[in-house]
Protein backbone atom coordinates (compact mmCIF):
# COMPACT_ATOMS: atom_id res chain seq x y z
CA UNK A 1 0.00 0.00 0.00
CA UNK A 2 1.70 2.96 -1.24
CA UNK A 3 0.37 5.92 0.67
CA UNK A 4 1.51 8.29 3.77
CA UNK A 5 -0.94 9.52 6.48
CA UNK A 6 -1.54 13.68 5.65
CA UNK A 7 -0.73 14.29 9.30
CA UNK A 8 2.84 13.20 8.91
CA UNK A 9 3.61 15.35 6.10
CA UNK A 10 1.66 18.72 7.82
CA UNK A 11 3.90 17.36 11.07
CA UNK A 12 7.39 17.62 9.28
CA UNK A 13 6.20 21.42 8.09
CA UNK A 14 5.17 21.77 11.59
CA UNK A 15 8.27 21.08 12.94
CA UNK A 16 10.28 22.59 10.50
CA UNK A 17 8.17 25.61 11.12
CA UNK A 18 8.62 25.60 14.82
CA UNK A 19 12.38 25.13 14.26
CA UNK A 20 12.77 28.19 12.10
CA UNK A 21 10.56 30.37 14.87
CA UNK A 22 13.50 29.15 17.33
CA UNK A 23 15.90 30.49 15.08
CA UNK A 24 14.15 33.81 14.71
CA UNK A 25 13.50 34.07 18.64
CA UNK A 26 17.21 33.44 19.30
CA UNK A 27 19.89 34.33 17.06
CA UNK A 28 21.21 37.97 17.34
CA UNK A 29 23.08 37.75 13.98
CA UNK A 30 21.08 39.07 11.05
CA UNK A 31 21.81 37.19 8.48
CA UNK A 32 20.75 33.79 10.87
CA UNK A 33 17.69 35.91 11.33
CA UNK A 34 17.09 35.42 8.08
CA UNK A 35 18.08 32.15 7.16
CA UNK A 36 15.31 30.88 9.80
CA UNK A 37 12.97 33.28 7.90
CA UNK A 38 13.28 30.92 5.03
CA UNK A 39 13.14 27.80 6.21
CA UNK A 40 9.71 29.11 8.05
CA UNK A 41 8.45 29.91 4.44
CA UNK A 42 9.88 26.77 3.28
CA UNK A 43 7.64 24.83 5.82
CA UNK A 44 4.98 26.43 4.61
CA UNK A 45 5.28 25.66 1.26
CA UNK A 46 6.00 22.15 1.97
CA UNK A 47 2.38 22.12 3.92
CA UNK A 48 0.76 23.47 0.21
CA UNK A 49 2.12 20.57 -1.22
CA UNK A 50 1.25 17.86 1.38
CA UNK A 51 -2.33 19.87 0.66
CA UNK A 52 -1.91 19.24 -2.96
CA UNK A 53 -1.35 15.89 -2.36
CA UNK A 54 -4.55 15.22 -0.62
CA UNK A 55 -6.34 16.87 -2.90
CA UNK A 56 -4.56 14.93 -5.72
CA UNK A 57 -4.76 18.59 -7.51
CA UNK A 58 -1.62 21.31 -9.30
CA UNK A 59 -3.72 24.14 -7.39
CA UNK A 60 -1.19 24.06 -3.88
CA UNK A 61 1.67 24.03 -6.11
CA UNK A 62 0.88 26.69 -7.53
CA UNK A 63 0.38 28.28 -4.09
CA UNK A 64 3.92 27.29 -4.04
CA UNK A 65 5.20 28.27 -7.04
CA UNK A 66 3.91 32.07 -5.32
CA UNK A 67 5.87 31.56 -2.00
CA UNK A 68 9.00 31.02 -4.02
CA UNK A 69 8.62 33.96 -5.80
CA UNK A 70 7.77 35.40 -2.59
CA UNK A 71 10.95 33.93 -0.66
CA UNK A 72 13.14 35.01 -3.47
CA UNK A 73 12.19 39.00 -3.32
CA UNK A 74 11.82 38.92 0.11
CA UNK A 75 16.09 37.56 -0.03
CA UNK A 76 17.03 39.98 -2.38
CA UNK A 77 15.86 43.11 -0.19
CA UNK A 78 16.71 41.59 2.68
CA UNK A 79 20.24 40.75 1.93
CA UNK A 80 20.05 44.63 0.40
CA UNK A 81 19.48 45.87 3.69
CA UNK A 82 21.90 43.71 5.43
CA UNK A 83 24.51 45.12 3.36
CA UNK A 84 23.29 48.53 4.31
CA UNK A 85 23.26 47.39 7.66
CA UNK A 86 27.47 47.05 7.97
CA UNK A 87 27.93 49.56 5.32
CA UNK A 88 26.89 52.48 8.51
CA UNK A 89 27.34 50.44 11.66
CA UNK A 90 30.14 47.45 11.04
CA UNK A 91 28.38 45.10 12.66
CA UNK A 92 25.62 42.05 11.94
CA UNK A 93 24.64 42.30 15.68
CA UNK A 94 20.73 43.51 15.32
CA UNK A 95 20.33 44.88 18.71
CA UNK A 96 22.47 48.04 17.11
CA UNK A 97 18.86 48.52 15.37
CA UNK A 98 17.37 49.06 18.71
CA UNK A 99 18.86 52.18 18.95
CA UNK A 100 16.75 54.75 16.83
CA UNK A 101 17.96 58.02 15.64
CA UNK A 102 14.73 60.66 15.22
CA UNK B 1 8.99 5.12 -1.87
CA UNK B 2 6.91 5.67 1.72
CA UNK B 3 10.51 4.97 3.39
CA UNK B 4 12.13 7.90 1.30
CA UNK B 5 9.66 10.43 2.62
CA UNK B 6 10.65 9.50 6.46
CA UNK B 7 14.54 9.40 5.44
CA UNK B 8 14.16 12.72 3.87
CA UNK B 9 11.67 14.16 6.50
CA UNK B 10 14.66 13.25 9.18
CA UNK B 11 17.34 14.40 7.44
CA UNK B 12 15.45 17.92 6.54
CA UNK B 13 14.61 18.34 10.40
CA UNK B 14 18.72 17.05 11.92
CA UNK B 15 20.15 19.78 9.28
CA UNK B 16 17.81 22.07 9.80
CA UNK B 17 18.34 21.91 13.93
CA UNK B 18 22.14 21.93 12.39
CA UNK B 19 21.56 25.46 11.26
CA UNK B 20 19.94 27.46 14.08
CA UNK B 21 23.02 25.72 16.32
CA UNK B 22 25.87 26.15 13.98
CA UNK B 23 28.28 29.43 15.23
CA UNK B 24 30.40 29.08 11.31
CA UNK B 25 28.08 31.00 9.42
CA UNK B 26 29.23 29.33 6.23
CA UNK B 27 28.78 25.48 7.82
CA UNK B 28 25.37 26.76 8.33
CA UNK B 29 24.26 27.92 4.85
CA UNK B 30 25.91 24.59 3.68
CA UNK B 31 23.36 22.43 6.38
CA UNK B 32 20.46 25.06 5.12
CA UNK B 33 21.22 23.79 1.18
CA UNK B 34 20.80 20.25 2.83
CA UNK B 35 17.97 20.59 4.20
CA UNK B 36 16.23 21.97 1.28
CA UNK B 37 17.48 19.35 -0.93
CA UNK B 38 15.55 16.79 1.62
CA UNK B 39 12.53 18.48 1.66
CA UNK B 40 12.42 18.27 -2.22
CA UNK B 41 12.68 14.66 -1.89
CA UNK B 42 10.04 14.83 0.43
CA UNK B 43 7.78 16.88 -2.44
CA UNK B 44 8.75 14.18 -5.23
CA UNK B 45 7.69 11.87 -3.09
CA UNK B 46 4.03 13.47 -2.29
CA UNK B 47 3.51 13.66 -6.25
CA UNK B 48 4.96 16.74 -7.02
CA UNK B 49 8.25 16.66 -8.79
CA UNK B 50 7.88 20.56 -10.99
CA UNK B 51 8.18 21.46 -7.46
CA UNK B 52 10.61 19.43 -6.12
CA UNK B 53 13.08 20.67 -9.31
CA UNK B 54 11.81 23.95 -9.16
CA UNK B 55 13.22 23.55 -4.77
CA UNK B 56 16.50 22.24 -5.97
CA UNK B 57 17.19 25.08 -8.34
CA UNK B 58 15.82 28.20 -7.01
CA UNK B 59 15.81 27.70 -3.30
CA UNK B 60 18.94 25.27 -3.24
CA UNK B 61 20.64 27.04 -6.07
CA UNK B 62 19.82 30.55 -6.64
CA UNK B 63 19.04 32.20 -3.56
CA UNK B 64 21.66 30.43 -1.40
CA UNK B 65 24.05 31.42 -3.81
CA UNK B 66 22.77 34.78 -2.76
CA UNK B 67 23.38 34.06 0.45
CA UNK B 68 26.72 32.83 -0.04
CA UNK B 69 27.64 36.34 -2.23
CA UNK B 70 26.55 38.41 0.55
CA UNK B 71 28.30 36.25 3.37
CA UNK B 72 31.71 36.65 1.39
CA UNK B 73 31.31 40.30 0.78
CA UNK B 74 30.48 40.76 4.51
CA UNK B 75 33.95 38.67 5.11
CA UNK B 76 33.19 37.59 8.40
CA UNK B 77 36.29 35.40 9.87
CA UNK B 78 36.84 33.63 12.73
CA UNK B 79 36.23 36.83 14.81
CA UNK B 80 32.40 36.10 14.20
CA UNK B 81 32.58 32.78 15.07
CA UNK B 82 33.70 33.49 18.37
CA UNK B 83 31.09 35.88 18.71
CA UNK B 84 28.67 33.83 17.65
CA UNK B 85 29.23 31.81 20.26
CA UNK B 86 29.39 34.33 23.10
CA UNK B 87 25.88 34.95 22.07
CA UNK B 88 24.90 31.56 22.04
CA UNK B 89 24.44 30.70 26.34
CA UNK B 90 21.83 28.58 27.54
CA UNK B 91 20.09 30.97 28.86
CA UNK B 92 19.24 32.55 25.30
CA UNK B 93 17.51 29.14 24.37
CA UNK B 94 15.54 28.57 27.39
CA UNK B 95 12.58 30.75 26.91
CA UNK B 96 12.10 30.91 23.05
CA UNK B 97 12.69 26.85 22.82
CA UNK B 98 9.61 26.54 25.57
CA UNK B 99 7.36 28.82 23.58
CA UNK B 100 8.14 27.38 19.91
CA UNK B 101 7.66 24.00 21.75
CA UNK B 102 4.23 24.66 23.08
CA UNK B 103 2.79 26.39 20.06
CA UNK B 104 3.95 23.40 17.62
CA UNK B 105 2.34 20.62 20.65
CA UNK B 106 -0.97 23.05 20.11
CA UNK B 107 -0.49 22.89 15.98
CA UNK B 108 0.25 19.04 16.26
CA UNK B 109 -2.77 18.22 18.58
CA UNK B 110 -5.19 20.16 15.54
CA UNK B 111 -3.30 18.49 12.82
CA UNK B 112 -3.30 14.70 14.20
CA UNK B 113 -7.35 15.14 14.60
CA UNK B 114 -7.44 15.03 10.62
CA UNK B 115 -7.36 11.64 9.30
CA UNK B 116 -6.52 10.55 5.33
CA UNK B 117 -4.27 8.92 3.68
CA UNK B 118 -2.50 10.69 0.70
CA UNK B 119 -2.74 8.63 -2.17
CA UNK B 120 0.74 9.84 -3.82
CA UNK B 121 -0.34 10.24 -7.52
CA UNK B 122 1.96 12.62 -9.26
CA UNK B 123 0.94 15.52 -10.19
CA UNK B 124 3.12 16.13 -13.52
CA UNK B 125 4.23 19.77 -14.93
CA UNK B 126 1.47 19.70 -17.75
CA UNK B 127 -1.55 20.20 -15.60
CA UNK B 128 0.51 22.45 -13.44
CA UNK B 129 1.31 24.78 -16.35
CA UNK B 130 -2.11 24.47 -17.56
CA UNK B 131 -3.60 26.13 -14.77
CA UNK B 132 -0.72 28.81 -14.52
CA UNK B 133 -1.50 30.01 -17.51
CA UNK B 134 -5.09 29.45 -17.74
CA UNK B 135 -7.03 30.93 -14.36
CA UNK B 136 -3.83 32.08 -12.60
CA UNK B 137 -2.65 33.98 -15.15
CA UNK B 138 -3.44 37.26 -13.10
CA UNK B 139 -1.12 35.82 -10.10
CA UNK B 140 1.68 35.29 -12.39
CA UNK B 141 2.11 38.58 -13.71
CA UNK B 142 1.61 39.97 -10.56
CA UNK B 143 4.31 37.41 -9.14
CA UNK B 144 6.20 39.27 -12.52
CA UNK B 145 5.61 42.56 -10.88
CA UNK B 146 7.03 41.53 -7.42
CA UNK B 147 9.88 40.51 -8.32
CA UNK B 148 10.56 43.34 -10.26
CA UNK B 149 10.27 45.54 -7.08
CA UNK B 150 12.39 43.41 -5.77
CA UNK B 151 14.58 43.71 -8.00
CA UNK B 152 14.68 47.55 -7.51
CA UNK B 153 14.54 47.41 -4.53
CA UNK B 154 17.78 45.06 -4.02
CA UNK B 155 19.41 47.71 -6.30
CA UNK B 156 18.79 50.77 -4.51
CA UNK B 157 19.37 49.14 -0.92
CA UNK B 158 22.87 47.08 -2.08
CA UNK B 159 24.13 50.56 -3.91
CA UNK B 160 26.38 52.79 -2.66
Amino acid sequence: MESIPIEHGLILAGILFALGLVGVLTRRNIVFVLMSLEIMINASGLAFIVAASRWEHADGQIMFLMILTLAAAEVAVGLGLIIQMYRRYHTVDINVLSQMKG
Amino acid sequence: MILLFYIAGAVAVISTVAVILQTNIVHALIYLILSLLAVAVCFYVLGAPFAAVLEAIVYAGAIMVLFLFVIMMLNMGQHSIDQERSWMGPKVWIVPSILASVLLAQLLTVITQYDHELALTTVDVMEVSALLFGPYVLAVELASLLLLAGLVAAYHLAKK
